[in-house]
C-alpha cells in the first residue's frame, strides 16, 4: 500500500470514528489542518521534481479532496444526528390544555344572533331596518293603531305605564313593536318594506312570557299588496328562518285592532316527545298575528286606504329563537348565567349570511 | 267560551263530525283551544249492588258484591252509608283514574279484605260536591253499560278562543250562525215567543240619571215560583262549561247568557223596595255583590238602585241583599242595554270580571234584548212555575244604521282573490247582514250582533273567513330590480360591530332587563320620576335603567354566587336620560371580573392569570370606539370619571371638550358594596350615538402608501418624572419634538420605587425615527434626540434619567 493509500486510509478511519462535530474537527485539523498529515505530505511537493510532481501532485490533490468530502459529509450526518439528539430531548406535553382564545369563549346572545338571521333574509327580499323608541306615547301605542279608548283590546296588553307627568300624561313601554309603523308611515312616503326588531314590555311572566321580550314586526305598504302577498312573505320568511325545504303553515282569521282582515299564524310542529319538532307531527304552534293594515291606521298616518294598502305583520324573535335553537324556557334568556350563554351562544364569527347558511 | 257538542247541535243542525266541526271553528276565525270528548269518563260503568255485609273488622265499612255486568261479580270495600243490596250505582274497576281523588285505582286491601274497585260519589267524578254518598241511581239504569253515556255526560265540550270583535260569538246560537254560514249545516234556533204577560209591572225603572249608560231596560215580574235546583239537562251544561249550579233561576240566567250571548239578572222581588233606577253610584257607596265581597262605588259607576240604595252594579253583577235563593216566590228578571265603555271601565275599576260584564262591554245585541226576557220568562215558568207580568220597557233599543258601500272588488284588491257577487252576498246573508244588489257594488246593512263591523275591510274579513283562508294563494312581492343597497342605520352597524367586536375579546353577551331597581337606578345618576314605573312586575323592576352597569353588575353577583368568578359579560342596548324618544341612546358596556382577561384567565399549568383591571376596560372600551370607526389615537383620555368608578383608577373618554364617548375603569368600592357583589371588577361604557358619523358615504378610497426604503431608527429615553405626570404628556412632548420624523413613540417600561424617592416615577419611551429622503447621520439624530429631552422636561417638569 503507498503512502498516500495509507494516510487516506487512516484518514477515513478517523473520520467514520468522529463521533461528534468536536471530534471531527479534530480529525480535520490533524488531517487538513495546517500541520496535518496531509498537509505535510503537500508541502513535500515543492522538492519534487517535475516528473515526481506530476504523478504526487494530482495523487495528493485527490486525496485531500476525497478527504475533505468525507469529512463534510460525516459533518451533516453529525449535524443531522445531534439536532435529531436534541429534538427528541426537547418534547412538550402537546395534550396539555392550551390557552384558551377570547374568540374561542366570547359568545353572541341568540336574541341578537337571531336578529341578524332575520336581518338577512329580510334585506334579501329588500326591507329596511327601522326603529323607534321603547318609552312610547299612548297615541303610537294604542290610539293611532286603531285601538279606541276603553277598548278591550287595550286591556289584552297587559301595559306598563310610567309616572305621569305635570299634565297627567302618562307614557307607556311599548307593548308591541307597532308604533313604529306610524312612526316611519308619518315620514316615509310608500312605497315602504320595513322589518322592526325590538324590544317590547308587557306586565306577564311565566315560562314562555316575559316582562321584556322582543318582536320583529314587518310593514309592506304600497298601492297592490294583499293577503297572498303577506302568505308568500311569511312562508319564505319561515323556511329561510327555520332553514327546512318545505313547511306546513296555516293561516286563521282572527283580530288585531290595528289589521282588518287580520290571520294568526300556526306552524306544523310534533310535540308528542317533550322538544317540539318543527315540519313534522299534527300539532300548530301560533307563532305570529298579521293582517292588512287597516284603513284607519293608514288614515292616521295621512295614507287614503282606497288608494294604498299593505300588510303588517308581529312575530316573537325570542318565541322563534326557541324554536330553532330548542330553548325551553324564555326567562333564563335575560338572567346572564353564564352556562346558559356557554350552551346557547354562537361564535362571534359566526355571522349570519344567506351565502353561507344562517346557522353553521 | 265554552259549550257542549249537544248544545250546540240544539241550535244548529247538522252531520259534520266532532272533528270537522273543530277544524271549521279554527279556521272561520272561533280557534279551538281545547276539546274534552269526556274520554275520562269511559271506565265508570252501571254496576248493582248485589249483596252488602258489614266489613268483618270495621264498623263502617261494608262489603260488597257487585255485578258490572262482566263477568262475575266483583267484590268491593265500600264506606258509603247509603251501599246497600239492590242498589245501582258507578262502578270503577282497578286502573281507572278518578279524577275527584286523583287516583288511579288498584286492587286494594282493606283492612283484611280485598276491594276489586270502588263505587263513586257525585265528588268522586267530579260532577258536584255531593260525597254523603254513592251515586244512586233509579232501577232501570242499565248494568254493564257506560254510566256516562247513560247519564248524558259523555257530551264532548269545546273551548273556543274569542277574540274582541266576535260578541256574536259568546253565545252557542252564534258559533251555530257561523258554522252553518261556513256550510256545516243548517241553524234551527229556535224563535222566541213574545210572552205578553198579565197585569203590568208592579216595578218601573227610572233612566232619567242614566244618561247615555242605559239606552233601554226591560223588567218584568214572575210570581209564585219555587226556585229549587235547576233539572239536570241545564246542570250537566253549566257544569260542563265550568259553572255553579247555584239554583233555577239563578241558572237561568246563565244558561240564557251562554245560549244566546244575553246576560240578565234576576231580583227577589220580596226584596226590592220601590221602583228601580239607574243611576251614578254616590261617591264612596257601599256595595255588597253577589260574590259576597264589598265595593266602594264611585259617581263614575252606574247601579240599578231601589229606594234602600244600590241593588245591582249595572250590567257587571247583581248585588247580595235583592239575590234570590231557595226561599224566592216573586221574581223580578232584567234584560238591559249598557254602555259598553262604562261597563269596561267599571270593571276594571271594581276588578270584577263576570260574564255579563265580559259581554256587554263587547257588546250585545240590542235586537235581542226583549226576546232574551221572553226567554228567560217562558224558562222561570217551564222550571218553576209562576205567573209573569206584563213586560215594562224604560228607554229606546237603538236600531242598527250602518249600511257599507261595498265594492265586490274590494276582496281581491285586499285578499288577492276574487269572490263573485252571488257568493259574497250568500255569504254575508248567512252571517245575518242585510244585502242590496246596486250592480258592482253591494249596501250591506250591519246587524246590530256585529258592533266591530264598521268598513270596507270588515266585509272583506267576512267574506275571507268564510269563503276560506286557505283559497287565497300565496303570491310573491315584487322582486328587487337592482342589487340591494344597505339596509341598516349607522346606529344599527355600530350595534352589531360592538356586539361582535366585544365578543371576539372573549367577553359572552347578556340581554338584560331595561328596568332595575330604584335604588340601583339613583346610584347610576338616574331615579327620575318620569322613568319610574307605576306598575312594576315586582319592587326591584320599577325604574328604567340610566347605564347598563347596574345590570351587567347585578349579572355578576347572580354569577358570583352561582360560584363563576371569572366573568366577562357585556351588552349592547339602549340605556334612557328622560322619556323622550331622543333620550333613548345606544350604550356598548362590558364588565370583567376576577381574572377574566384578554388572553387569558384562572388558573392554568403555565401560571395563574393577573387580576383584570383598569386596562382591560380601557382597551375593551377602545376596541369598541375602534369597531364603531372611531380612531382611538384621536381621542382624548382624561383621568376620572362618573361616580360608580374608582377616581384615582377610572378614565374618561373624550372627543374635544365637550364630547364624552365613554368611561372606563374599577367600579368603585362603594359600588360594589350597594350592588352586593365582590372585585376585582372593572367595567366599561360607549355611548354609540356620541361617535360622530361617518364622513361622506361613497369614498372608499384609503388613499396611497408610501413606504421608505431607508432602515428606521430607534432611540430609547427615560425620565424621572413627578407620579402625578400623565404618560399622555410624555408622549406628546416627545412626538412633537419633530413631527415629520418621529414616528411613534411607546412606553416600554414604568417604574415606581423607593430608589427614586417619594412620589416619583421612571417612565422609559422608544422613540422611532423614520427617514424618508436619505439616511439619518449621527448629528441629525442628536439634534432630535436633545429636542426630545427638552420637550420632555419642559412640558413635565421631569429630568432624563441619568
Amino acid at each position: 500500500m503507498s503512502e498516500i493509500e495509507t494516510l487516506e486510509q487512516e484518514a477515513l478511519t478517523a473520520i467514520d470514528g468522529a463521533a461528534d462535530e468536536a471530534a471531527l474537527e479534530e480529525v480535520r485539523v490533524e488531517t487538513l489542518g495546517k500541520k496535518g498529515t496531509i498537509s505535510a505530505q503537500m508541502k513535500t511537493l515543492g522538492q519534487m521534481s517535475d516528473e515526481e510532481r506530476k504523478v504526487a501532485g494530482p495523487a495528493l490533490n485527490g486525496l485531500k479532496a476525497r478527504v475533505n468530502d468525507a469529512i463534510t459529509a460525516r459533518r451533516d450526518v453529525l449535524k443531522r444526528e445531534a439536532l435529531n439528539a436534541r429534538l427528541a430531548s426537547e418534547t412538550v406535553d402537546v395534550t396539555l390544555p392550551g390557552r384558551a382564545d377570547p374568540l374561542s369563549k366570547g359568545r353572541i346572545h341568540p336574541i341578537s344572533q337571531v336578529m341578524d338571521e332575520i336581518t338577512a333574509i329580510f334585506a334579501d327580499m329588500g326591507f329596511t331596518v327601522a326603529e323607534g323608541p321603547d318609552i312610547e306615547t299612548d297615541y303610537y301605542n294604542f290610539t293611532a293603531l286603531n285601538f279606541p279608548e276603553g277598548h278591550p283590546a287595550r286591556e289584552m296588553h297587559d301595559t306598563f305605564f310610567l309616572q305621569p307627568d305635570a299634565d297627567g300624561t302618562r307614557k307607556v313601554l311599548r307593548t308591541h313593536t307597532s308604533p313604529v309603523q306610524i312612526r316611519t308611515m308619518e315620514v316615509q312616503e310608500p312605497p315602504i318594506r320595513i322589518v322592526i326588531p325590538g324590544k317590547t314590555y308587557r306586565q306577564d311572566s311565566d315560562a314562555t312570557h316575559s316582562a321584556m321580550f322582543h318582536q320583529l314586526e314587518g310593514l309592506v305598504i304600497d298601492k297592490s299588496t294583499n293577503i297572498a302577498n303577506l302568505k308568500w312573505t311569511l312562508l319564505e320568511f319561515c323556511k329561510a328562518f327555520f332553514e327546512v325545504d318545505a313547511l306546513d303553515m296555516r293561516f286563521r282569521p282572527s283580530f288585531f285592532p290595528f289589521t282588518e282582515p287580520s290571520l294568526e299564524v300556526d306552524i306544523q310542529c310534533d310535540r308528542s316527545g317533550g322538544e317540539v319538532k318543527l315540519g313534522e307531527g299534527s300539532d300548530w304552534m301560533e307563532i305570529l298575528g298579521s293582517g292588512m293594515v287597516h284603513p284607519n291606521v293608514l288614515r292616521n298616518c295621512g295614507l287614503d286606504p282606497d288608494v294604498y294598502q299593505g300588510f303588517a305583520w308581529g312575530i316573537g324573535i325570542d318565541r322563534i329563537a326557541m324554536l330553532k335553537y330548542g330553548m325551553p324556557d324564555l326567562r333564563p334568556f335575560f338572567e346572564a348565567d353564564q352556562r346558559w350563554i356557554d350552551q346557547y351562544g354562537f361564535r362571534p364569527l359566526d355571522m349570519p349570511t344567506l351565502l353561507g347558511g344562517l346557522s353553521q | 267560551m265554552k259549550f257542549t257538542l249537544s248544545w250546540l247541535k240544539d241550535h244548529l243542525e247538522t252531520d259534520a263530525s266532532l272533528e270537522l266541526i273543530c277544524d271549521t271553528l279554527t279556521m272561520i276565525g272561533l280557534e279551538v283551544e281545547g276539546v274534552d270528548d269526556r274520554a275520562a269518563f269511559k271506565p265508570f260503568v252501571i254496576a248493582e249492588v248485589l249483596t252488602a255485609e258489614r266489613h268483618p273488622d270495621a264498623d263502617k265499612l261494608q262489603v260488597l258484591s257487585v255485578n258490572t255486568g262482566t263477568g262475575a261479580p266483583v267484590q268491593v270495600v265500600c264506606g258509603a252509608p247509603n251501599a246497600r243490596a239492590g242498589m245501582k250505582g258507578a262502578f270503577a274497576p282497578p286502573g281507572a283514574y278518578v279524577p275527584g281523588i286523583d287516583v288511579t285505582l288498584s286492587v286494594g286491601n282493606i283492612r283484611g279484605v280485598e276491594s276489586h274497585g270502588m263505587m263513586c260519589s257525585e265528588r268522586e267524578l267530579e260532577l258536584s260536591d255531593a260525597h254523603d254518598g254513592i251515586i244512586d241511581l233509579p232501577d232501570d239504569a242499565p248494568v254493564g253499560e257506560p254510566y256516562a253515556n247513560w247519564a248524558g255526560l259523555a257530551d264532548p265540550v269545546i273551548e273556543i278562543g274569542i277574540t274582541p270583535n266576535r260578541p256574536d260569538a259568546l253565545g252557542v246560537a252564534g258559533i251555530a250562525a257561523d258554522l252553518a254560514a261556513a256550510g256545516l249545516g243548517t241553524v234551527k234556533t229556535p224563535d222566541v215567543p213574545a210572552i205578553e204577560g198579565e197585569g203590568s209591572c208592579p216595578v218601573s225603572i227610572d233612566l232619567s240619571a242614566a244618561g247615555d249608560f242605559a239606552p233601554a231596560f226591560g223588567l218584568r215580574l214572575v210570581a209564585g215560583v219555587t226556585n229549587g235546583p235547576a233539572p239536570d239537562w241545564m246542570q250537566r251544561r253549566l257544569i260542563a262549561i265550568g259553572l255553579r249550579p247555584i239554583s233555577a233561576l239563578v241558572d237561568i240566567t246563565n244558561y240564557v247568557t251562554f245560549d244566546r250571548g244575553r246576560p240578565l239578572h234576576v231580583f227577589d222581588a220580596a226584596k226590592v223596595h220601590g221602583n228601580l233606577a239607574v243611576r251614578p253610584a254616590k261617591d264612596g257607596e257601599a256595595f255588597t255583590g253577589l260574590d259576597e265581597k264589598d265595593y266602594t262605588l264611585s259617581s263614575a259607576q252606574y247601579v240599578i238602585a231601589d229606594d234602600d240604595g244600590a241593588e245591582s252594579l249595572a250590567g257587571i253583577m247583581g248585588g247580595a241583599s235583592s239575590g234570590v235563593d231557595e226561599t224566592t216566590t216573586d221574581v223580578l228578571v232584567e234584560s238591559a242595554l249598557w254602555d259598553p265603555l262604562i261597563i269596561a271601565r267599571t270593571g276594571r275599576d271594581l276588578g270584577i270580571l263576570t260574564d255579563a260584564r265580559y259581554r256587554f262591554e263587547r257588546g250585545v245585541d240590542p235586537a235581542f234584548m226583549e226576546p232574551g226576557l221572553d226567554l228567560a220568562t217562558q224558562l222561570v215558568m217551564d222550571l218553576c212555575g209562576g205567573t209573569p207580568s206584563e213586560k215594562t220597557i224604560a228607554g229606546t233599543v237603538p236600531q242598527p244604521d250602518l249600511t257599507i258601500d261595498f265594492p265586490l272588488s274590494e276582496t281581491q284588491r285586499l285578499t288577492g282573490v276574487a269572490v263573485d257577487k252571488a257568493r259574497a252576498s250568500e255569504i254575508l246573508t248567512a252571517l245575518g247582514f242585510g244585502v242590496t244588489d246596486k250592480g258592482e257594488r253591494l249596501d250591506v246593512a250591519v246587524p246590530g250582533t256585529r258592533p266591530d263591523v264598521h268598513g270596507k275591510a270588515d266585509i272583506v274579513e267576512e267574506i275571507m273567513r268564510i269563503n276560506g283562508v286557505n283559497a287565497i294563494e300565496p303570491q310573491p312581492l315584487p322582486a328587487l330590480t337592482s342589487v340591494g343597497k344597505p339596509i341598516l342605520t349607522t346606529g344599527q352597524t355600530r350595534t352589531r360591530n360592538a356586539r361582535r367586536t366585544l365578543a371576539s375579546r372573549g367577553m359572552s353577551e347578556t340581554v338584560l332587563y331595561s328596568f332595575i331597581p330604584r335604588d340601583h337606578a339613583e346610584h347610576f345618576g338616574g331615579g327620575a320620576q318620569a322613568l319610574s314605573l307605576v306598575n312594576p312586575i315586582a319592587s326591584d323592576m320599577s325604574d328604567m335603567r340610566p347605564s347598563l352597569l347596574p345590570s351587567l353588575l347585578a349579572a355578576a353577583k347572580r354569577n358570583v354566587d352561582r360560584g363563576a368568578h371569572d366573568l366577562a359579560i357585556f351588552e349592547v342596548s339602549h340605556a334612557y336620560r328622560g322619556d323622550q324618544a331622543e333620550d333613548q341612546h345606544r350604550v356598548a358596556a362590558g364588565i370583567r371580573r376576577g381574572t377574566a382577561r384578554l388572553e387569558t384567565s384562572g388558573r392554568n399549568w403555565d401560571g395563574t392569570a393577573k387580576a383584570v383591571d383598569t386596562f382591560d376596560a380601557k382597551d375593551d372600551c377602545l376596541a369598541v370606539l375602534a369597531a364603531c370607526g372611531m380612531d382611538p389615537n384621536k381621542v382624548q383620555i382624561e383621568a376620572g370619571g362618573p361616580d360608580w368608578l374608582h377616581r384615582g383608577r377610572s378614565g374618561t373618554v373624550k372627543l374635544g371638550p365637550k364630547v364624552v364617548l365613554g368611561h372606563f375603569g374599577e367600579i368603585h368600592p362603594a359600588t360594589l358594596e350597594l350592588m352586593d357583589v365582590t372585585g376585582p371588577l372593572v367595567g366599561f361604557e360607549v355611548m354609540l350615538d356620541a361617535i360622530p358619523a361617518p364622513k361622506r358615504k361613497g369614498k372608499t378610497s384609503k388613499g396611497a402608501l408610501t413606504l421608505s426604503a431607508l432602515q428606521p431608527v430607534k432611540r430609547d429615553f427615560a425620565f424621572v418624572l413627578d407620579r402625578s405626570v400623565p404618560a399622555a404628556t410624555v408622549l406628546r412632548a416627545a412626538a412633537g419634538a419633530d413631527k415629520k420624523l418621529i414616528t411613534n413613540v411607546a412606553v416600554f417600561d414604568l417604574f415606581e420605587g423607593a430608589s427614586l424617592g417619594e412620589n416619583a416615577k421612571s417612565l422609559a419611551i422608544e422613540v422611532t425615527l423614520q427617514p424618508t429622503a436619505k439616511s439619518l447621520t449621527d448629528e441629525e439624530i442628536d439634534v432630535v434626540s436633545a429636542k426630545v429631552v427638552t420637550n420632555v422636561e419642559k412640558s413635565t417638569g421631569g429630568q432624563l434619567r441619568g
